[in-house]
């Protein structure tokens, strides 16, 4: 018993280490004075400078963020109403197909779903002449429909694990349908809400391949930009970008995981 | 009276509500998901055009004929003529099948790793899978260039070390996109396995150990059995977007790196092969129709378990 613990102690270890070693180089290396990104030529911050003073990485970085948060809120909301139709209403027309919606784009390639939405934007503009330009509008509905998956699928693993009698319970009482909706299912699902408000705009903010095919001259995402400049080979001013999204997303990250120990604790005591 | 038909009030406004809930997501997905597939396979049916858009109408009108139809398999046959192609196709397989074997491989120990560890650790180990998920994944796999490349981090090491006397050639070849394949992807392995193998009755291994069995085989006989509905969906999650990958081979892979989401790309932007690049996509659709139907029937279930 003892070996085997030991092999699955090195299997921790070995799995953390290929996880986390791309990440700090990226950091440490973030920091190098050198031009050449692999040779080491002292610490300094020219970088993060450098970084400030590019008005093309910040535009990009204000559109994506503008891009992120609408999407992440209409999906969350369009996501909630799906997660709670499947959950909450047995039987209407079309379900199977309407789950298939929901589960598909969860595992669909990238390339396929941006060159559909690309295609379905031309065949409406030739149509009805909607959306006219693309970009923040077409990479902004394009982004609620993938996002959406995830919030459904969220809110419904949340909402099949909680009992139903206290909504009937309110129904039986006299209390109307919306008013049980507000009052009794939203607050029970508000973290599932919340966590998949986050996963939306990290999806968001990280998207390359769907912004890619559905965006328009002019409206260049921080994702397309990174990959229009790593695509030549590395690039010292990404490394000092990528140490502030890091940094963001681990202190974000460690804040949700604090404050969902303390509500457990919370519960328990 | 009055409450009869308060409650027939009642009933019919329910019944609106539900409706309204059910009628906004499901009109969204019927035009911004159902709908651009249908377009896609129409337009794989055309012929490429020079014009905006760069493809035939299927329905054409003319004075003699009046309104016809115009719709070709060419596209397809040229993508089953043209080697290139299935060549690529089979590739594609074979990179999702190989870096999908090999996250299991590595994300199986961890994920029991962890569902074995004492309370603490375990959220603590589970937050650290989760962070580099939350971490763009361009920057990731970005991360990996510095790594590899001939004058790199890695072989600068090797060198150092004594291990190699000659740098490796690892950057743009297809080893550096299993690398990044199996890095990107390797949190979607370890969390369902460990979703599974948390809910484990400990009990049941404890019997077998009991009982004399040597720990191979207790995990070969109770275990590994036990936690297949995790393999299978870590499996699915991994190997089902991994075929389509197109950002890992465009860093890390070579020219010679053919992978079919790359093919589609290339073939759209640079090509402006519209009808091609459709009739690529729906190839790639049909072959992961399957696993993908499977997929959705296992979440269904599980779904039903659980209520």
């Amino acid at each position: 018993m003892k070996k085997r613990s030991r092999f699955i102690f090195s299997a921790l270890c070995f799995g953390f280490a290929f996880l986390y070693v791309p990440i700090l180089l990226v950091i440490i290396y973030s920091f190098n004075d050198s031009r050449l990104v692999t040779i080491w030529g002292g610490w300094s911050i020219r970088w993060y400078i450098e970084l400030f003073n590019n008005d093309n990485i910040l535009d990009a970085a204000l559109l994506s963020l503008r891009i992120a948060m609408v999407s992440a809120t209409c999906a969350t909301i369009m996501g909630t109403l799906a997660g709670i139709a499947l959950t909450r209403i047995r039987q209407f027309k079309g379900r199977l197909l309407f789950t298939g919606m929901i589960i598909a784009p969860l595992v669909m390639p990238e390339v396929i779903t941006g060159l559909s939405l690309l295609l379905l934007f031309v065949s409406l503009q030739n149509l009805i002449g909607w959306p006219g330009q693309r970009g923040i509008n077409t990479i902004t509905i394009a982004h609620i429909t993938f996002s959406m998956a995830y919030v459904a699928v969220i809110i419904q693993s949340r909402l099949t694990n909680i009992n139903e009698s206290i909504e009937e319970a309110a129904l039986d009482l006299g209390a109307r349908p919306i008013r049980v909706l507000w009052d009794i299912t939203l607050p029970i699902i508000l973290p599932a809400m919340v966590s998949g408000w986050l996963l939306s705009f990290t999806l968001s903010l990280d998207d390359l391949v769907i912004a890619s095919f559905v965006s328009g001259p002019g409206a260049t995402t921080l994702p397309m930009l990174i990959f229009s400049k790593v695509r030549l080979g590395i690039a010292p001013d990404i490394n000092a970008l990528a140490t502030i999204l890091i940094t963001i997303v681990a202190i974000g990250v460690s804040i949700a995981g604090w404050v969902m120990h303390q509500q457990s604790k919370a519960k328990k005591a | 009276m009055s409450a009869v038909l308060a409650s027939m009030d009642a009933t019919f406004r329910e019944r609106l509500w539900k409706k309204f809930i059910v009628f906004i997501p499901y009109l969204w997905l019927l035009l911004f998901f159902l709908t651009p597939f249908l377009i896609v396979f129409k337009i794989s049916l055309a012929d490429p055009l020079v014009a905006q858009p760069p493809f035939t109408p299927l329905l054409q009108k003319s004075v003699e004929t009046g309104l016809s139809i115009y719709a070709t398999f060419d596209n397809y046959l040229y993508l089953f003529q043209d080697s290139l192609y299935l060549v690529t196709y089979i590739n594609s397989i074979k990179l999702a099948f190989i870096s999908t074997c090999f996250c299991l491989l590595i994300g199986y120990p961890i994920a029991y790793g962890i569902a074995r560890s004492p309370q603490p650790t375990r959220n603590i180990l589970l937050l650290m899978v989760v962070i580099p998920f939350w971490v763009s994944f361009l920057l990731r796999v970005y991360a990996w260039m510095g790594i590899l490349k001939t004058k790199g981090l890695l072989n600068g090491f090797l060198l150092w070390t004594g291990i190699i006397d000659q740098p490796l050639e690892l950057l743009y070849t297809d080893t550096a996109v299993y690398i990044g394949m199996i890095y990107s992807y390797l949190p979607f392995m370890i969390l369902p396995l460990y979703a599974n193998l948390e809910r484990l009755d400990i009990r049941l291994l404890e019997a077998a150990a009991d009982l004399g069995a040597r720990p191979w085989r207790v995990f070969k006989d109770i275990t590994f059995p036990l936690s297949m509905p995790g393999v299978v969906a870590g499996c699915l999650l991994v190997f089902i977007p991994a075929i389509g990958e197109y950002v890992i081979p465009a860093l890390l892979g070579g020219a010679d790196t053919l992978m079919i989401g790359r093919l589609l790309f290339d073939e759209f932007f640079m090509n402006r092969d519209w009808p091609v690049a459709s009739a690529v996509a729906i190839v790639l659709l049909m072959l992961l129709v399957l696993p993908i139907v499977y997929f959705q029937k296992r979440q269904n279930q599980e779904l039903l378990e659980q209520q």
